[in-house]
Parts: structure tokens; C-alpha cells; sequence
């Protein structure tokens, strides 16, 4: 019989024969099978290793950073993970400098090989130590090898681009500025936003009604509010020339104070000192719209025939302008918000679009020192042209030609160095 | 002579500090000071502000100007508000049983049921009327006048239109692979190239502008904000 057979004395020989191959067959079976590699599951998974350290670049010295290499048991494919994140401590070494914090805990994610600590203080030396968490327990801390001291740079090496196209504009501005005080002749385009300030006035003189100066609801710090205020003194010397009533409510006291000095000193230059009502340049609200009630029920009550607006608005310019539309003056109006022109330019009948509110003071005053700096604004543009140009121009070649690297490179170099750090 | 020069010399380093906590880490430090030093002149200048609101007000009523009423309005909606903040009327007592220790913008204060039920609801009624000016405001912009009013309405029309279920539904009919010609694909078109680089041209300009006048004031050029008169 078959069976009886295979159990005699030659089919022992053969079952041995085979375990002979099975056994090592078995044996490296287990040793790369990876269901035997991974431990059991609850076992702590492995220790993150090589941690390293050093001192973020160009930054204040409030920064360390930090790298080391995944837990080897952190890895997508296990399922489920064995490493839930990594737990960095953080130790001050020595005497601790005022500020600095013992037993700092950061709780981070798994997959993180990489982090920046932006809690440091300047000078003080740290010790950290990583272990990586998961839900059978913590593996094994690793410590750095030594202590790492965050240090203050003297310049933010990110910005270097940026500082280069500031002072290349600023120099332009100084540059033009130190011609035109030499007597070097400007020429300047018309802007009818401006040349219209005076036929404004002078209406409102006619009718016998006041104007209104809106110099924006936000405080001195912004550049527009100056700006604003810098027309606000030509219009109330127009008005002060014209003996007109010129009326400025303001939604900050900062303001309410400057413009107070601004209309004075416009009064005073046009020799009627006595004809100045500080009361005229007033403070109503710090809140926007009670701010606007205030205005808008101004204009209603008082019909003034010349409305000026000028700085940084918000929703309240189409109220502002539509208000003024529909009591008949005259409107001109100037903002840095960008989305706000057009509800200025739907409302008004003249409007300063971006930069033409800036170049007001150069224009109305025609000061050759001012005009100057209209010349370096216009170099700053030809830079941000040709800097637009060439981005334009690699951005085309990165597409056109996908496998020449020079565009890819330089476009890189320009939107990310040159650029990124603005 | 002081009167202008001492002012200009403050705001020019304080601007320059500025600048340059900008790009040299170590003068972050300063920088920060001087916010607090403007913090500390913007609650000086509130106290100004307040001030000058009572004596304005206080000048319209005892005059009896036209419309004094408004006046009396305000400056008692002004001194309720301040009264009820500083004196912490209905505020909610604290752990230990005092009033004071709590804010005067908690739950139940007076101050906040003034802020909830006066301020917000007079805040959103102002700005409410805003609705009503964009349709007049649009109604005036979009008229058939000249070449560029034509074009302005033509694009507004089909934004409007792209915006809105009804765009969709018009051009619901056009293949997927000419989906730019629909009224949204062309909204999109309009809004992401037209109109973004309309105002980044605009907001060039601005950037520029506000570094040339950042600079006017750094040098002392323009000093027309400190009442010099001489622009």
C-alpha cells in the first residue's frame, strides 16, 4: 500500500531529506518575513536617532533649530501606527538667564523630522532630549550631544533681496531729490484730481456753503493718513486764501491734532491767522460707523459744497461718496485701499488712483525737493517692470522648455531669494 | 523752529528704527519699545479725543446751535457708556464676591448689554444703507455713455451674471471643452487676469508711493503734517 509504503524505512529517509531544506528554508523565512520583524504591539516602538541642533539663521537669537531621524518604527505602511509623535524636551544648561523656562515640553507630530523652536533666549545654552510616543509607550530618549546656544545675527540673511531693491529705490528718491535741489527742471503730468482741488474750493466759496475734509478712519501711522493730511493743508490754504469754511471731522485725536496744525499752519501762510476755527477740526469717534453717522448726517444738515477724501477707507467710502453725490458737491477723493477706488470712482468726479495720492504734496506745492522724489518713484516703477518682465519671461521659458534648468534656477533665485524674504 | 524740527527728529528715528528692526534682529527689541511708546500717546490722545467731544458738544447745546439736540444725544450716549465701563455698573461678581474684580465687558454688564443691544444694532443699520448706495452707485456707473462705460458695463454685466445661479443655468448648454466662454469660466477669466492685474499695478504704485513718502517725512522733506506751512 501507497501509504504504508512512504512510512517505511525509505520514505524516512526522504521526510528528512526534506527538513534538511525546510529547516533553513524556515529558518530565513523568519528572519525576513516582516510580520516576524515588527514586534509585538505592545512593545515601546524604537528611538528616534541623530538628533542634532544648531542656532537659527538671521533671526534675534529666539530660535534653535532642530533635525534628527525618524523612530524606525515610524513608518506609514504599519497599520496601526506604532508611533503616534515624538515628545522634545527641553533643558536651560547652567545658570538660567532671566526668561528662560525650565521643563519646556513640545508634543509634535508623527512623520516630523524637523522643528524650530522660537521660544529661546539670546544666549542661553540648551539641552534637548527626543523620545518618540506611541500607544504602548515611549521609546528610549536620545540627547543631544551638547549644549546649543541661540545667538543674535546682526542682519536677516533672508531679506538681503529685499533690502537691495529698498535701497536702490530710496538712493533713486535721494538721487533725483539732490538734482532737482540743484536746479535741475521736473516735469510732472497733469493729475485733474489736483488741478480740480481749487475749482472746488472755489465753488464752494461761491455757493457760500463749507468743505468737507475726510482725512480717512485710520491713525498718524499710516503713510496714506499722512498723505492725506499733507493735502488737507493745501486745500485749507486755498480755503483760507478764498475765505471758505473748512470743516475736518476726524475718526482718531492723533489725527484731529495734526490736521490742527496742518489747517494753522495753511492759515498762517496765507496771512488769515484770524479767520482759523480750531473748533471746525474736530474728534468724533474712534468706531467706523458711528464715525460715518456723524458725516454722513453732516452733510445732509449742512449741503457742503466741496467734499475732500483722502487716506485709508474702508466700507464706508461708497457711503461717503454717495451721501456727497446725492447732496450736489463737488467730490474728490484719494485711498491706498485698493479695493476701495472703485466705489470712489462710481461716486466721485475725481479720483487719485494709487500713487497719485502720494505725488499730491510734490504736485500742488511744485517744491523741486518733493518733485525729485516724484522721479525716484518713477525709477522704483521701471525696476518693478523689468523685475516683472523677467519673471514673466522665465516663467514662459520654465514651461516652454521643461527639461533646461538655467530658467527653473533663476526663477527660483528671483521669486524665492530675491523676493521671498520681502 | 522746535516746534518742527524736535517732532520731525522723533518721528524720523522712530521711523528709522523701524526700518531697521526690519532687517537687523537685534533691534526687534527696540522696535516693540516704540510701539508702546505709541500706545502710551494713543491713550494720551484718547483723553484728547474725549475732551474735545464733550467740549464741542457741550459748546453746540449751551449755544443752542441748529441741531443741538443731536449734540445732547451723543454727549449723554458718551457719558452713560463711559459711566457704566468705569464704575462697572451690573458687572457679575467674582470668585470673592466683588464686583470690581470682574471686566466691564462681561456677560449681564451694563457696558455689554449697551454694546449688544445699542452700539451693534445701530452699527449694522449704518452699515445696512450700504446695500441701497451700491445699487445707486452701480445704477450711475453702468450707464450706456461713452466707448469705456460701454466696456465697464459690458464686464459687469457678465460678472454679475457669472456670479449668480442664473450665469450658470444661461450657459449651461456650451461643451465642457469651451467651459471658458461660459459666464462663470469668463468671470474667472476677468476677475483672475483683467481685474488682478489692474490692481496689482495699482498696488505697485501705492507700495512705491507709500516708500517715497516714508522717506519725505525720514528727511524732513515734507513736514506739512506738523503745520509748517511750507507743504
Amino acid at each position: 500500500m501507497r501509504i504504508a509504503r512512504l512510512r517505511g524505512p525509505g520514505s524516512r529517509n526522504l521526510v528528512h531529506r526534506c527538513a534538511g531544506w525546510l529547516l533553513p528554508l524556515l529558518l530565513l523565512l523568519a528572519v525576513v518575513s516582516p510580520l516576524q520583524a515588527q514586534p509585538p504591539e505592545s512593545s515601546s516602538p524604537g528611538a528616534p536617532a541623530d538628533l542634532q541642533a544648531s542656532d537659527h539663521p538671521g533671526d534675534n537669537g529666539r530660535a534653535i533649530d532642530l533635525r534628527w531621524t525618524l523612530s524606525p518604527d515610524d513608518r506609514p505602511e504599519l497599520k496601526p501606527r506604532r508611533v503616534k509623535g515624538y515628545r522634545l524636551e527641553r533643558e536651560p544648561v547652567g545658570e538660567p538667564s532671566a526668561g528662560a523656562e525650565t521643563g519646556q515640553v513640545f508634543e509634535l507630530p508623527y512623520g516630523v523630522s524637523q522643528f524650530v523652536d522660537r521660544q529661546c533666549q539670546p544666549g542661553q545654552p540648551y539641552l534637548y532630549r527626543l523620545r518618540a510616543v506611541g500607544p504602548a509607550g515611549e521609546s528610549a530618549a536620545i540627547t543631544l550631544a551638547g549644549p546649543v546656544t541661540p545667538q543674535r545675527q546682526w542682519f536677516d540673511s533672508t531679506r538681503w533681496g529685499f533690502a537691495v531693491i529698498l535701497l536702490a529705490i530710496c538712493g533713486a528718491v535721494i538721487w533725483f531729490t539732490e538734482r532737482a535741489k540743484r536746479g535741475k527742471s521736473l516735469h510732472v503730468r497733469e493729475i485733474a484730481a489736483l488741478r480740480a482741488m481749487q475749482e472746488a474750493v472755489g465753488r464752494a466759496t461761491e455757493m457760500g456753503r463749507p468743505c468737507l475734509f475726510v482725512p480717512g478712519i485710520e491713525d498718524m501711522n499710516e503713510i496714506a493718513t499722512v498723505a492725506g493730511v499733507a493735502i488737507l493743508s493745501h486745500v485749507a490754504e486755498t480755503a483760507a486764501d478764498y475765505q471758505a469754511e473748512i470743516v475736518v471731522p476726524t475718526t482718531r485725536s492723533l489725527v484731529m491734532t495734526a490736521a490742527q496744525e496742518a489747517v494753522w499752519g495753511a492759515y498762517l501762510k496765507a496771512d488769515r491767522s484770524d479767520d482759523y476755527r480750531p473748533d471746525r477740526i474736530y474728534y468724533v469717534s474712534d468706531e467706523q460707523f458711528a464715525y460715518v453717522a456723524h458725516v454722513t448726517g453732516y452733510m445732509v444738515r449742512e449741503k457742503p459744497a466741496a467734499c475732500f477724501y483722502t487716506g485709508v477707507f474702508y466700507a464706508e467710502s461708497l457711503i461717503f461718496a454717495e451721501t456727497g453725490n446725492s447732496v450736489g458737491a463737488i467730490q474728490i477723493a484719494g485711498t491706498s485701499e485698493a479695493t476701495q477706488l472703485p466705489f470712489f470712482v462710481a461716486g466721485c468726479d475725481y479720483t487719485l488712483m494709487g500713487e497719485e495720492l502720494f505725488a499730491a504734496s510734490a504736485y500742488l506745492t511744485r517744491e523741486p525737493q518733493q518733485l525729485g522724489s516724484l522721479k525716484g518713484q518713477d525709477a522704483g516703477k521701471v525696476l518693478a517692470v523689468g523685475l516683472l518682465l523677467a519673471g514673466c519671461l522665465l516663467a514662459t521659458a520654465v514651461q516652454v522648455w521643461p527639461g533646461w534648468m538655467a530658467p527653473a534656477n533663476a526663477l527660483q533665485w528671483l521669486t524665492g531669494r530675491l523676493l521671498g524674504g520681502g | 523752529m522746535l516746534r518742527n524740527t524736535i517732532p520731525w527728529l522723533i518721528a524720523a528715528c522712530a521711523g528709522s528704527v523701524i526700518i531697521a528692526a526690519y532687517f537687523v534682529p537685534s533691534a526687534q527689541g527696540w522696535q516693540d519699545t516704540i510701539g508702546q511708546w505709541f500706545e502710551v500717546l494713543a491713550a494720551f490722545a484718547f483723553v484728547l479725543g474725549g475732551v474735545n467731544l464733550a467740549m464741542q458738544n457741550l459748546q453746540k447745546i449751551s449755544s443752542r446751535e441748529p441741531g443741538w439736540g443731536y449734540a445732547a444725544v451723543t454727549l449723554a450716549s458718551f457719558l452713560v457708556t463711559l459711566g457704566v465701563g468705569l464704575f462697572k455698573v451690573g458687572v457679575p461678581a467674582d470668585a470673592s464676591g466683588s464686583r470690581w474684580g470682574g471686566s466691564y465687558q462681561a456677560e449681564g454688564s451694563a457696558f455689554w448689554w449697551l454694546y449688544e443691544y445699542a452700539y451693534n444694532p445701530t452699527t449694522a443699520t449704518i452699515f445696512a444703507l450700504l446695500a441701497f448706495y451700491v445699487a445707486s452707485a452701480a445704477f450711475r456707473a453702468f450707464r450706456w455713455k461713452n466707448t469705456e462705460a460701454s466696456l465697464l458695463l459690458a464686464t459687469a454685466f457678465i460678472v454679475l451674471l457669472g456670479r449668480t445661479y442664473a450665469g450658470a443655468v444661461l450657459t449651461s448648454g456650451v461643451p465642457d471643452e469651451y467651459s471658458a466662454f461660459t459666464f462663470p469660466g469668463l468671470t474667472t477669466l476677468i476677475m483672475g487676469v483683467v481685474n488682478t492685474a489692474g490692481q496689482r499695478a495699482i498696488m505697485i504704485g501705492i507700495a512705491l508711493g507709500v516708500a517715497a513718502t516714508s522717506l519725505k517725512v525720514l528727511l524732513g522733506i515734507n513736514r506739512s503734517y506738523l503745520g509748517s506751512g511750507d507743504g
